[in-house]
């Protein structure tokens, strides 16, 4: 069974907060899955299908679903692979409508990490029976390191340059600008990346993300319900999924889980990376945005560095606009996870509804990726490809 | 630029039932692996089932020399800067661990290291490797 425009994306909520002291978790989740409903023009009443992920308190859907009274669900799916995981979810969702599981889909997301006082470099919380975590955690892995892992061995084995990967940060900045809503709205140059405080080698703070409250939420239905509504019918037309770690002992850093689901979204698409018009690539750190550019075959592998230079990445300078709305490193990483904001821009973008100055003219074609969990160990990746009717 | 190693406060090993004879092997100032006894490929983090095979392993000695695959010194995560790195033992597998007792900037990929222990606070001896 091929997904291709089987289901489409009809509802796209991001919340606007980026500090919410005076919120719950399961609050901000209901107020993105409000806001998606209402974008999508449907009620509490339609929905069906229902999708979470680690960020939703208690044993996911049990809790979530009894909080939110959505009474009418038949198909739940708690798939978690970290950041990536509601990329996968609206591949998941897909298929559950494919299959006739379902009709109206939600994925909520959302999270207090910056009230809470998170960061990447706090120590992981050690969970029971984590059959990896004997051989690790006292080495004091912890969220920048396990990326800065991945960039050392990138610069070593390809020659890549701090200087390329603050190009990454440089564009994902001049498009926050733009966002009212982005966390950090100014510029920065490449020379201010370099001369912020190095966190993990080679890693300077302005290679991370932010540290963001929020959350949103995303509707899929049928593409039958989808053309009953009001907004622009956003179709998928290929999703892949993959999960890699340690492979046995013979760690290798130079390649993600997204050179697995990559090449199968595009085959599903039946479109090739040179088609995208726009791509939303999850920026936890800017060498996860290198990684999944080369591994999603937007340039040769080890040439990401030169790819993202000089502004390439930035909308109407560059040959591939990425993360306009100021993505993870600018404007909004809720929960400590990106991926539902990667979906989130997509459809702005495919829907011409990204703010002005940095809209990509007729977008029709867009890819949103995600990488979840550590670069540097074990993650998982959700690639989808997504089509303006 | 120069940041010498300290020593960090190692908190306590987890330990189940995979773990009892690495650490006893540890205290004895020896770094075991597993190697699998039907396709005799070695696996780390050690595993009882081979990940390639799903055959039974057992426990082998490390030389305990090996080379660093990559190293990051990480510097705001807590008072004292380390070096966490993946080794890539002679004997074939790569291990996430830190690189210790060394000026820290010093380090580069491809540099060979041995190992050295270091207690945690429980009395276990979690295995680290030096510049040598």
């Amino acid at each position: 069974m091929t997904l291709r425009r089987k289901a489409c994306i009809a509802g796209a909520y991001e919340h606007p907060t980026r500090k919410a002291p005076d919120k719950t978790v399961a609050q901000l989740h209901a107020e993105c899955a409000r806001g998606a409903l209402a974008d999508a023009g449907l009620t509490m009443a339609d929905v069906d299908g229902y999708f979470c992920a680690g960020d939703a308190p208690g044993m996911g859907a049990v809790n979530m679903l009894d909080y939110l009274g959505l009474i009418n669900v038949r198909y739940v799916d708690s798939t978690e692979t970290g950041g990536s995981s509601y990329l996968l979810h609206v591949a998941h969702a897909a298929a559950a409508i494919a299959a006739g599981k379902c009709n109206v889909a939600l994925i909520t997301l959302a999270g207090r990490p910056r009230s809470e006082g998170s960061s990447g470099v706090a120590p992981r919380a050690v969970v029971p029976n984590v059959p990896d975590a004997p051989w690790e955690s006292l080495f004091s892995p912890v969220t920048v390191n396990m990326y800065a892992l991945v960039a050392a061995r990138h610069m070593y084995q390809f020659g890549t340059t701090s200087e390329q990967l603050a190009w990454i940060k440089v564009a994902a900045a001049a498009h926050a600008q733009h966002n009212p809503h982005a966390m950090l709205r100014d510029p920065v140059t490449v020379q201010e990346v370099l001369d912020s405080p190095m966190i993990s080698d080679p890693l300077h703070k302005l290679d991370c993300c932010v540290v963001s409250d929020g959350g949103g939420a995303l509707v899929v239905t049928r593409p039958e319900i989808a053309r009953s509504l009001k907004r622009p019918v956003i179709n998928l037309l290929g999703a892949g999924e993959a999960v890699k770690g340690q492979l046995g002992g013979q760690v290798d850093l130079s390649w993600s889980a997204a050179a697995l689901s990559g090449p199968k979204a595009f085959e599903e698409a039946g479109v090739k990376p040179a088609d995208i018009q726009y791509a939303s690539i999850y920026d936890s750190f800017t060498i996860t945005v290198l990684m999944q550019l080369e591994d999603l075959g937007f340039c040769a592998k080890g040439q990401g560095g030169k790819f993202v230079a000089d502004g390439n990445l930035i909308s109407g300078v560059g040959k591939l606009p990425f993360n306009t709305d100021g993505g993870g490193l600018c404007n909004n990483h809720p929960a400590n996870r990106g991926g539902i904001t990667k979906v989130i821009e997509a459809v702005r973008q495919l829907r011409g509804e990204a703010n002005a100055k940095v809209q990509v003219p007729n977008c029709t074609l867009a890819l949103a990726q995600g990488i979840g969990g550590l670069l540097g160990s074990r993650h998982g990746s959700g690639t989808l490809i997504l089509e303006r009717a | 630029m120069s940041t010498m190693s300290q020593d960090r406060p190692l908190g306590t090993t987890i330990n189940d039932a995979a773990t009892e004879p690495f650490w006893a092997a540890a205290k004895e100032g020896v770094l075991k692996f597993r190697r699998c006894t039907a396709c005799a490929k070695p696996n780390w983090y050690p595993r009882a089932v081979c990940p390639y095979c799903f055959g039974d392993t057992d426990w082998e000695a490390s030389k305990g020399t090996g080379e660093i695959y990559s190293v990051s010194v990480t510097r705001r995560a807590g008072p004292i800067p380390y070096a966490i790195a993946y080794v890539r033992l002679d004997e074939g597998v790569t291990m996430l661990t830190n690189i210790t007792d060394c000026d820290l900037d010093s380090l580069k990929i491809g540099q060979r290291v041995k190992l050295v222990f270091k207690p945690t606070e429980d009395g276990n001896h979690l295995p680290m490797f030096t510049p040598g």
